[in-house]
């Protein structure tokens, strides 16, 4: 008995039945479809955190001021603690740092030429484009001493650029940051809207003492900073380097053994292993919701399957009676099963692609399909007919051939 | 070729044991066309069974060309149906799907004959039949005479040493059932081996040989004078 002749009896059989057997399919179609279909927008939204958490920097500790304890705490990043020399002794004393970028923030309007915008100002320090990958797309940025005179130039975002000025260069134009006149002489490239809900390309650069002694108001100290972009040079260093920092901001600050840190530092890394982690818990919580379908879709071929061996009873008795093995009537009937579970499968696949691309299209949200989709459907699919064909089958080669041969 | 000695078969019903057959012993030679006759309940059909392999004796010995096929495992019948056996019932049995031509080629799938060779067979063994021109009917779309027919060429295709008949005229009317006699005649005289189980003397009459059953024992077996 040759395996294709007993393929050829499993295919001729649901092609009998087109109709049945394309409804006894659909369990399956659904199943594979919403496991595709979950784990391609799963893995998107993962990429999305990925790209949005990498798009801040890479190889970066942000350092920034702990919460102010006292009558009325405030929240982090809201104390006073960091101060230039802070910054400067991180650059001096730290190993494998790449760029340290001290820097102060503001929420500020904008007008030029007509227009005004409000937008998020950084002062910082010309390291500030290494630490957080930044590139200046047209003109120039400030230079060192530019940002240590506070001259008042400025670098603009693309959305700042577009929002006051449309298509026009805006490089040598004049600008009003509050009532503060800034050149801008430079655009920074576009980084893109990378999630998180926040558009990075929305933000303006000037030196750090113009934006400190002009913009961010009195409760500053003239050497306070609000932040600390901390780059190691490698990722494998990025640990050790943060520990450092730490040990040296604490010397710094002559906190004692057991005293709390004044300041806190983020490890982008670690972030984003966080952030993974937790995309991959809902990708796979997904998943399983999609795969107890996939298990409905199995109960039901196994239900029609219980009943094509009553329904052929007859048939199975005489095709024992001209000589086929029990295990020629089992392999058929779990072929059966495999072939129509495996048929939904394959159309499961293709809509679950199509529809991960399509709510890509439509909601804006990216899908990845991963090349292991294939293989996966088709073998879960697979499994599923063998799992749930197996019962059909085994008491289909059980059937005793002179009963069945005698049942109506 | 087949020697039956002391067969017995008990069917177990609940509590209850139900005896078949009370020590059958039976001897059919090569070429010889045997109707195995009785009342319903006398035995006959289990006798045919275990002879077909379908079924296993209880007690005795079934030998067959030298096998002791009583002691065969679930497989070993499998083989000994497809190689030795052709089974013509009297409810035809073709499978429906199927065209005369696939129904005539389904043992000699199990029995791996290739395609082109099981075709061409299948073909030779419908035209036998009279079935020729009819080769790419379906069961409904032939009459009662001819899917009978059908299911002749079936029992032959694997060229059995015995072919075993179970009423095939019970569902037939007078006309058509002389002529599956007739056919099982000619089959007999090119050196066939057969066996036809029936309550209808007309049809035990055309045979060469009477073996009558009553309560699961042989009461009398007669031959024709020669």
């Amino acid at each position: 008995m040759r395996f294709v002749e007993l393929v050829r009896f499993a295919l001729g059989a649901i092609v009998a039945h087109p109709m049945r057997s394309a409804l006894t399919s659909l369990g399956v179609v659904i199943g594979v479809a919403a496991v595709v279909m979950m784990t391609a927008i799963g893995l998107g939204a993962q990429q999305r955190v990925t790209g949005a958490i990498s798009g801040l920097g890479s190889n970066l500790i942000i350092v920034m001021p702990n919460f102010q304890r006292g009558p009325v705490s405030q929240g982090a990043g809201s104390g006073m603690s960091l101060r230039d020399s802070d910054a400067e002794a991180i650059a001096r004393q730290v190993e494998d740092v790449a760029a340290v970028a001290p820097s102060v923030t503001s929420r500020a309007q904008m007008n030029a030429d007509g227009a005004n915008w409000n937008t998020r100002v950084e002062g910082v320090t010309p390291d500030y484009l290494i630490a957080r990958d930044l590139i200046v797309a047209q003109g120039r940025m400030f230079d060192a001493r530019e940002a240590r005179q506070g001259k008042k130039v400025i670098v603009v975002g693309p959305t700042v650029a577009r929002q006051l000025w449309g298509d026009a260069d805006p490089v040598g134009r004049r600008i009003r940051v509050r009532t503060v006149p800034f050149e801008v002489i430079g655009v920074l490239e576009s980084k893109g809207n990378a999630g998180l809900g926040q558009d990075q390309d929305d933000v303006a650069l000037a030196p750090l003492e113009a934006v400190r002694s002009r913009l961010v108001g009195r409760r500053f100290r003239g050497d306070t900073i609000q932040t600390i972009y901390v780059k190691s040079t490698d990722a494998d260093s990025l640990d050790r380097v943060q520990e450092d920092v730490i040990d040296l901001l604490r010397d710094q600050h002559r906190i004692r053994q057991g005293e709390e840190d004044d300041f806190q530092t983020q490890n982008m890394a670690s972030i984003l292993a966080t952030m993974q982690a937790a995309v991959a818990t809902f990708t796979v919580f997904l998943a399983a919701v999609a795969a107890v379908s996939l298990v409905v879709g199995g109960v039901g071929i196994m239900n029609i399957m219980l009943v094509s061996v009553t329904e052929r009873t007859r048939e199975i008795g005489l095709r024992m009676a001209v000589g086929a093995r029990r295990s020629d009537v089992l392999i058929q009937f779990a072929l059966e099963s495999v072939a129509l579970s495996m048929a939904g499968g394959l159309i499961g696949l293709a809509i679950g692609i199509g529809g991960a691309l399509g709510v890509a299209k439509l909601a804006g949200w990216p899908a990845a399909i991963p090349p292991w989709a294939a293989p996966l459907a088709l073998g879960f699919s697979m499994a599923v007919g063998l799992v749930f064909g197996a019962y059909p089958s085994w008491r289909a080669a059980r059937l005793d051939p002179i009963e069945a041969l005698r049942r109506e | 070729m087949i020697a039956v000695t002391d067969l017995t078969k008990v069917y177990r019903m609940g509590e209850e044991e139900v005896p078949a057959l009370a020590g059958v012993s039976l001897a059919i030679a090569r070429g010889e066309y045997v109707a195995v006759i009785g009342p319903s309940g006398s035995g006959k059909s289990t006798l045919m069974n275990i002879l077909g392999g379908l079924d296993r004796p209880t007690a005795g010995s079934y030998r067959f060309g030298g096998e002791e096929v009583g002691r065969f495992s679930d497989d070993e019948l499998a083989d000994f149906r497809r190689r030795r056996i052709g089974f013509v019932f009297q409810s035809f049995q073709l499978l429906p799907r199927l065209t005369a031509l696939q129904n005539v080629e389904l043992p000699m799938v199990y029995a791996g004959v290739a395609p082109a060779e099981r075709k061409a067979r299948a073909k030779d063994l419908l035209e036998r039949v009279g079935l020729g021109a009819r080769v790419g009917h379906r069961p409904t779309q032939l009459s009662g005479g001819q899917q009978q027919r059908v299911a002749i060429a079936r029992a032959l295709s694997n060229r059995p040493d015995l072919l075993l008949a179970d009423e095939p005229t019970g569902a037939l009317d007078t006309h058509t059932g002389e002529e599956v006699l007739k056919l099982f005649e000619a089959l007999n005289r090119d050196g066939l081996t057969l066996a036809i189980v029936t309550h209808d003397p007309d049809v035990a009459a055309q045979a060469h040989r009477r073996v009558a059953f009553r309560d699961g024992l042989i009461v009398s077996d007669e031959r024709n004078a020669a």
